[in-house]
């Protein structure tokens, strides 16, 4: 995508976020897995392209992103978003903030570091299904328990699809690597030995 | 160097967020939150009338002096409420067998004022045993409702039946209008200790 359509879409994701804010709000499922989803990608389109010395290896914004990513994972501060219009507004500028956070340590983020990250999202998302579909109290006042399982079971949907996008790929791309130059090198002399 | 300590900052940082938002790790939902926010401090409510189940006034707190054991109820709640009622008609027996009976009331509030009305409230009140002394069924005028549910931090919601779903507790409001302590309905041991406490 062009770079400087971004800032656009960005402005258009927040704008139907603020707009639709009561209809998201009202249905657990739209408000955690659909609407914080869509302002964290408000930060990642928004998120500037500098390697920071301070971001060296992708370490300390990732680290802020995931506390970030804690914070609103609390039933609590999701309950808080519905009841308090404080803590709507601090939705709408944290959750883009942790989304730019997020890319911009995504970018110099190792290898191995992008694969555990992704391993915790998988195992994060199956935890919180886990927990909204066996709870046996409410863990939300403003939300149904009917509404609380339905967000376990579309976290469940989340942990399987996040697992299949990041495993499948695998199965196709990985070929096995040619032999070891070592072993091929080795032979040679032996070869050349008998063939005289 | 500068990646590392930025890292431990923002450690430090996050910790004392999440630290913040938890309450040391001891409230992870709105509900444990409001309940332990009341134990730490307890918080002055705004006064109102009530109208009981046999037509006479009552007010919260309570105008007598008495520590009052306040929860909040429809009274065509076909679930929670009824199991709610009996908890309460428990309550009471309790109450008598502290030797609280003249130092307490209990009080079954409807946040449905428009639809529970004095007849309604009193059919409610003969289902559970409610004796109308210790025990009475009340409603608040409809325009005050807002106030006391937000003062309470009780949220009822429509639940898509034609009835509501909302959280359950009772709530121990001091004779000096303070709410003291919040508790599961069937913690007995709980709002008792809460109660002796209040009567102090």
């Amino acid at each position: 995508m062009k770079r400087r359509l971004r800032p656009g879409l960005a402005a258009i994701i927040m704008l139907s976020c603020l707009l639709g804010n009561r209809a998201l709000e009202a249905d657990p499922v739209l408000h955690v897995l659909v609407q914080l989803p869509m302002l964290g990608l408000c930060g990642v389109l928004l998120s500037p392209r500098c390697e920071w010395r301070w971001a060296q290896g992708g370490f300390a914004p990732l680290l802020a992103a995931l506390f970030g990513i804690a914070f609103w994972m609390l039933p609590r501060s999701i309950d808080g978003a519905v009841s308090f219009p404080l803590m709507t507004l601090a939705k709408f500028l944290s959750v883009p903030l942790i989304g730019a956070l997020l890319a911009i340590g995504w970018r110099q983020a190792h290898a191995l570091l992008r694969g555990f990250l992704k391993a915790q999202a998988v195992s994060m998302a199956g935890f919180m299904a886990f927990l909204f579909t066996h709870s046996p109290v409410r863990l939300c006042n403003n939300y149904l328990i009917d509404d609380q399982w339905r967000l376990g079971f579309g976290f469940l949907f989340l942990a399987i699809g996040l697992a299949m996008a990041w495993t499948i790929p695998l199965l196709f791309n990985a070929r096995p690597r040619a032999l070891p130059l070592t072993r091929t090198k080795s032979m040679t002399p032996v070869q050349s030995g008998t063939s005289t | 160097m500068q990646a590392l300590l930025a890292s431990l900052l923002v450690v430090a940082a996050g910790g004392g967020l999440l630290w913040q938002a938890t309450d040391g790790g001891q409230a992870l939902t709105a509900e444990s939150a409001r309940r332990l926010a009341v134990q730490r401090a307890p918080q002055p409510v705004s006064p109102f009338a009530l109208e009981t189940m046999s037509g006479a006034s009552a007010t919260i707190p309570d105008a007598r002096g008495k520590v009052a054991l306040v929860e909040f109820i429809y009274t065509t709640c076909p679930t929670l409420c009824q199991s709610a009622g009996a908890d309460m008609f428990r309550l009471g027996n309790r109450v008598r067998k502290a030797g609280l009976a003249d130092r307490v009331t209990l009080m079954s509030v409807s946040f449905d004022p428009e639809f529970d009305t004095v007849e309604r409230m009193e059919s409610y009140g003969e289902r559970h045993d409610a004796d109308d002394a210790l025990w009475t069924i009340a409603r608040p005028r409809p325009e005050v409702l807002p106030q006391i549910l937000s003062d309470f931090g009780v949220i009822a919601i429509p639940d898509r039946m034609g009835g509501y779903t909302h959280n359950v507790a009772v709530h121990v409001v001091t004779a000096d209008g303070k709410l003291a302590a919040i508790h599961d309905t069937g913690d007995f041991e709980g709002i008792i200790a809460a109660a002796r406490k209040a009567v102090r």
